[in-house]
């Protein structure tokens, strides 16, 4: 996996500090800031949730080098339970997010001890196979409410006092929420328990001859991985008020895949600036039917021929920064 | 020495194996019915000048020239065809083929290749072993079956990678009487050898090879005069 | 009429052949992505796209051209194995030197614009497709009515696994494709042309795809979805079998369907999911599956 990396320009070990990332991040925050005053809070709110799912999605794919097929299990069932606790337990919002993150936990931990045991493509198949059973289970199950879904989910009152009923207060608590996952991915990817993960994406049999147990290492990165996409998933039931079974569809694992390789692999923000792009296509063509998938397919196609970096990553190898 | 008579000449061979340039110019040549080796030490670039003969190694520069044609330029498929063979230093048999199989497998380049009956005259072992897994065979056995299958194709310049590595000294003979006999054929060889005493039975020239170009060349005549000299370049 | 534990012997048997009609696509589609996996080292996302384009191959050859099912067996295979050999000289090969994981993602890609595209022109219901005059009916067995077209399309994909398993394991261009999976450098400094092989190879895996379509075109509904649901669980299928052997390949895809088939009788919820449960145990167990080698 270190050599798709490699072919995407990313060198293979760098200090993350560079100057080019807190420039970014303040432009970013400061976009985010602005951005509701200009454009839907709604669709903002929806891309932040799938921005957090990708930067959690890429830990896992552009640090550790694991392909997973199957995120959606993590995203979708957080976004269940969140949604079930905060409709029919009546807990309020950071109990439910809570709640819903633990579920993705647990999940992950059950899925990543089954998945890490192969590598490459038999973990992508491994993982989408449990996705897809977790998919029919859904499907069936009364507590997910099948077809339907979820519906009616209330926002209720952040610790108690405040209401997130209205666009704007919602926006501030997902963007905080957003914000925070993101810098401890961020924070994650440079610790010495992120070196680790990047010396086994590099060469993990010399990580190992140095006595590093590379398999707990990759579980724990994978179940880190799925906690923080199911956080993105809470946001979101909480966002729309309702959760359902696209959101557990292998569809939505292709859609976080599509966006961190669209917005750049191994990048720290490609996977944000790739979930905006992929969310705000899929508002843009969402009266063209079927061409959605025609064109994402096809964004797939050019960017493994011809474009490996993703845009962040052409754009941080062009300026010669990080990113 | 004059270009047209050689068989094969190779002029200012350069190669890179990824990043690493590891032949830095490669020029000598071979002509028809000679047996050449090319000594040296591990690692300054035997089996890479095999290789890059034989278009294995595709980042490589110069020019080899095999009966006249360029082969710089092409794929090891049709480097093959022209009319050369390659036997590998780790023999590369198939577990996934039987014994026949590996000897069936590369396809006849040109006509007057040996058929199977000559082939089991010079290796009678490879007979009784027709129907076993390619790998399940002994070391000796294993470079047999490597021998013997490109010698099915007709090619007749052929390129040998240490051929009696690893293998005990009966057979190591058997191996020297069998090439002698190819050689006695007409068939040309250009073999590489970290055995020198096996190589001085058989070859009409050498080429010393360090840090990926030849620094000498002498020929069978010139051996017991140079033997010192030979010492010191084979670190022996 | 008798019963087996309960359930009376019509339904049994009954579910028993449709598990082993399913159990022969599925043999049939893992048999071509272990057989594209084995030269190519890639996984073929786009085979349940592929499987769906010879389904509605059949059925345009149909509407249009008026050509049956008989002449469809025969043309759709060859003409989508051959937009297979398009796709891999053109796209797949550039991405032969780089990690698989490309390859993956440029055949999952693929897969949704054939997916998209055909949504766009029919639609998400399904067109329907006669079961040719030939095969209509059935016979009674006694325990069970066996419909004609249903023991042909077990007949054939036994048939058409068996031929495959041959050529491969016991031919003389068989055993080039098995050299060319273990060390296709060397096999190719034997003058044999590996990058036309390669083509050639993944275009067969793609006609064999094709040709479980038009078999399931008279069963199941023609619809632009009917590959992407089922790929998922030849992929569980295969993960299951191991990526080494054809024959294995095969073995699990039949064996499968028949224990699909009979968790449906029994434990009719777990039907869908039984398949994904057995590949976490033997994932648990066996990591390289039940035949596979060392992945």
């Amino acid at each position: 996996m270190e050599r798709v990396l490699e072919e995407a320009g990313v060198p293979p070990r760098r200090r993350e500090t560079a100057w080019s990332l807190g420039v970014a991040f303040a432009v970013m925050v400061a976009l985010f800031i602005a951005a509701p005053f200009l454009v839907y809070p709604v669709f903002l709110m929806k891309a932040l949730c799938f921005a957090l799912f990708a930067c959690a999605f890429n830990l896992l794919i552009g640090y550790v080098g694991l392909a997973s097929f199957g995120h959606a299990l993590f995203f979708g069932w957080a976004s269940y339970v969140t949604a079930h606790a905060a409709k029919v337990w009546a807990l309020p919002p950071e109990l439910a997010v809570i709640v819903g993150m633990a579920t993705a936990a647990v999940l992950g931990l059950v899925a990543g001890s089954i998945a890490i045991r192969r590598q490459g493509i038999y973990f992508a198949m491994i993982t989408l196979a449990l996705a897809q059973m977790m998919y029919f289970f859904a499907l069936q199950a009364k507590f997910t409410g099948g077809e339907d879904g979820i519906q009616g989910v209330p926002r209720g009152r952040l610790f108690g006092f405040f209401d997130l009923t209205g666009e704007m207060r919602m926006y501030l608590f997902v963007l905080v929420v957003v914000l925070a996952g993101f810098l401890l991915i961020y924070r994650i990817i440079n610790s010495p328990f992120g070196e680790v993960l990047k010396a086994i994406r590099e060469n993990e049999q010399r990580t190992i001859s140095l006595g590093y147990k590379t398999e707990r290492y990759k579980l724990v990165a994978f179940v880190l991985s799925a906690t923080l996409s199911g956080l993105a998933g809470s946001l979101k039931a909480l966002v729309f008020q309702l959760a359902s079974l696209t959101d557990v569809h292998w569809a939505m694992s292709g859609d976080v895949l599509l966006m961190t390789l669209l917005g750049g692999l191994g990048t720290v923000f490609g996977p944000v600036a790739g979930a905006f792009l992929v969310v705000a296509m899929q508002n843009y063509l969402a009266t063209f039917g079927q061409w959605v998938l025609v064109i994402q397919g096809a964004i797939f196609v050019v960017c493994v021929l011809a474009f490996r970096r993703g845009i962040v990553g052409e754009i941080a190898h062009g300026l010669r920064v990080q990113l | 020495m004059p270009d047209t008579l050689a068989l094969l000449a190779v002029k200012e061979l350069e190669a890179w194996y990824g990043e690493s340039h590891v032949l830095h110019g490669v020029t000598f040549d071979v002509r028809p019915g000679e047996v050449v080796t090319l000594l040296g030490r591990n690692g300054v670039g035997k089996t890479t000048t095999l290789k890059a003969i034989m278009g294995i190694i595709e980042n490589r520069t110069g020019s080899v020239r095999f009966e006249g044609h360029e082969l710089i330029a092409l794929y090891s498929d049709a480097i093959a065809r022209s009319g050369i063979a390659f036997c590998p230093e780790e023999r590369g048999i198939f577990a996934n083929l039987d014994v026949k199989e590996n000897l069936l497998l590369p396809p006849q380049v040109r006509p007057g290749g040996l058929d199977l009956d000559r082939i089991f005259e010079l290796f009678p072992n490879l007979r009784e072993r027709l129907g076993s897994q390619g790998t399940k065979l002994s070391g000796g056995e294993q470079q047999m079956l490597a021998i013997g299958r490109i010698l099915r194709t007709g090619a007749r310049l052929l390129l040998l990678d240490e051929p009696t590595e690893g293998l005990a000294p009966v057979i190591i003979q058997q191996i020297g009487r069998m090439i002698g006999a190819l050689k006695a054929q007409g068939f040309t060889i250009l073999l590489v050898e970290q055995n020198f005493h096996f190589a001085a039975t058989l070859a009409d020239r050498y080429y010393v090879m360090e840090h990926g170009r030849i620094v000498d060349h002498f020929a069978a005549a010139e051996l017991k005069a140079n033997t010192e000299k030979l010492h010191e370049y084979l670190g022996v | 009429m008798f019963e087996v534990f309960g359930i009376p012997s019509q339904a049994l048997f009954g579910q028993l052949l449709l598990g082993l009609i399913n159990g022969s696509f599925y043999a049939l589609l893992s048999l071509g992505l272990a057989v594209i996996f084995g030269m190519l080292n890639i996984i073929n996302f786009t085979h349940g796209a592929q499987y769906m384009m010879g389904a509605f191959a059949a059925y345009l050859l149909l509407q249009h051209a008026g050509i049956g099912y008989w002449g469809a067996l025969v043309i759709a295979p060859i003409v989508i194995g051959a937009t297979g050999v398009f796709v891999e000289r053109f796209f797949l090969q550039r991405l032969r030197k780089l990690d698989p994981l490309y390859g993956l993602l440029l055949t999952f890609g693929l897969a949704l614009i054939i997916e998209g595209l055909f949504r766009n022109y029919y639609g998400s219901s399904g067109l329907p497709y006669q079961v040719p005059e030939t095969l209509q009916g059935g016979r009674n067995l006694g325990f069970m009515f066996l419909p004609n077209y249903r023991a042909w399309v077990i007949v054939l994909s036994l048939a058409v696994c068996f031929a495959t398993w041959f050529a491969i394991e016991r031919t003389r261009l068989g055993s080039y494709l098995r050299a060319a999976t273990e060390n296709p450098v060397l096999v190719r400094a034997f003058g044999i042309n590996v990058p036309r092989m390669v083509t050639l190879t993944y275009g067969f895996g793609v006609g064999l795809a094709a040709l479980a379509g038009v078999m399931a075109a008279p069963i199941y509904n023609v619809s632009p979805q009917m590959g992407s649901d089922l790929i998922i669980v030849v992929f569980a299928v295969v993960v299951i079998g191991g990526m080494g052997s054809i024959l294995g390949a095969i073995l699990t895809g039949f064996a499968l369907g028949i224990i699909e088939g009979l968790t449906k009788v029994f434990f009719p919820e777990a039907s869908n999911t039984v398949i994904f449960v057995i590949m976490a145990i033997v994932l648990l167990i066996r990591p390289a599956g039940l035949f596979g080698r060392n992945a």
